[in-house]
């Protein structure tokens, strides 16, 4: 028990520090949209910043950083379902991409 | 009868039930979620033009600053039931609470600017799912404050007779909210800042 709380209050400092380090990409992630990137790297920058703060709540937060393998094996397949779900876009709109998609114009509906 | 596996671990899974469970929700959670972040960036690839600085980045950034301070206190309210000391977890829980209710205080404020403006889910695409994605996140927030109202109340009796069952419910809201606060990290610089 005795090292049990030691280790906890090891713990805490971590929680703290991983606290700051998220205000400060916070920060960070504003400051850098103020200096207006280009659309393509700001996307880039901005979705780094935020995969990084995630992963730090993940593992350190929800103590992903230590846990069993059943909770990886489910996460695992969740990643996998994910990405299928988040390519998903991709495969509608593969043979346009690049193409805005126009409305039809009011007098290609007239002749309807 | 005792419901089993609440505080010792199962041989074959070496982990509690409800941990185990807590994490397939939010594995479920995380294709809810991820199936609107497809719709968007469906909608986003299929649109000819796409609005920029419609939000309020600074509300944007001061609810990213609530939800990760929040996230904080909420690991803090776990490990002080960890270090025996109830009355830490108490105070921790209850500045969770209050914090969850400041980003919806802040949201009411968002939302309330955009409807007098007229700019509701019907005005645009970007706001259709701008509200889409954050009203289901604020509904996750409310849900959190649910569970956390609980365990600052009639729950926390618990604490006296199973402390460490007690302390293992805390883990697992814990888990949700930090999760709810993940799917912020996200939603800020996509809607707000992209």
């Amino acid at each position: 028990m005795h090292s049990d709380a030691a280790e906890i209050k090891k713990s805490v400092r971590t929680y703290m520090m991983v606290g700051a380090a998220l205000l400060v990409f916070t920060a960070i992630t504003v400051a850098v949209n103020q200096i207006h990137l280009a659309i393509p790297l700001a996307i880039t920058v901005a979705l780094m910043i935020a995969t990084l703060k995630a992963s730090m709540v993940a593992a350190v937060f929800m103590h992903l950083s230590h846990e069993k393998r059943w909770i990886y094996w489910a996460l695992l397949l969740t990643a996998a379902f994910f990405v299928v779900l988040l390519s998903v876009p991709l495969l509608t709109v593969s043979n346009t991409i690049g193409k805005p998609i126009h409305a039809p114009s009011a007098a290609a509906v007239a002749e309807h | 009868m005792n419901i089993p596996y609440t505080v010792e671990t199962r041989p074959d899974t070496g982990l509690a039930n409800g941990k185990l469970g807590i994490w397939l929700f939010l594995a479920s959670e995380v294709m809810l979620f991820g199936a609107l972040f497809s719709s968007y960036i469906i909608l986003r690839m299929g649109s000819v033009e796409w609005p920029h600085g419609e939000l309020n980045v600074w509300l944007g950034a001061a609810n990213t600053v609530i939800l990760i301070s929040s996230s904080v206190t909420m690991v803090m309210a776990w490990a002080s039931l960890k270090l025996n000391d109830h009355g830490k977890h108490r105070l921790y829980l209850i500045l969770t609470f209050v914090l969850a209710a400041f980003f919806l205080v802040n949201k009411y404020f968002e939302y309330s600017g955009h409807l007098t403006r007229g700019e509701g889910p019907w005005h645009s695409t970007f706001l259709a799912i701008y509200f889409t994605l954050t009203g289901l996140h604020g509904l996750h927030i409310v849900g959190g404050m649910i569970v956390m109202g609980y365990f600052i109340g009639p729950g926390a009796k618990m604490w006296k007779t199973k402390p460490e069952q007690f302390t293992n419910r805390i883990e697992y809201t814990g888990l949700y909210w930090h999760f709810v606060d993940l799917v912020w990290i996200f939603l800020f610089p996509v809607l707000y800042l992209l």
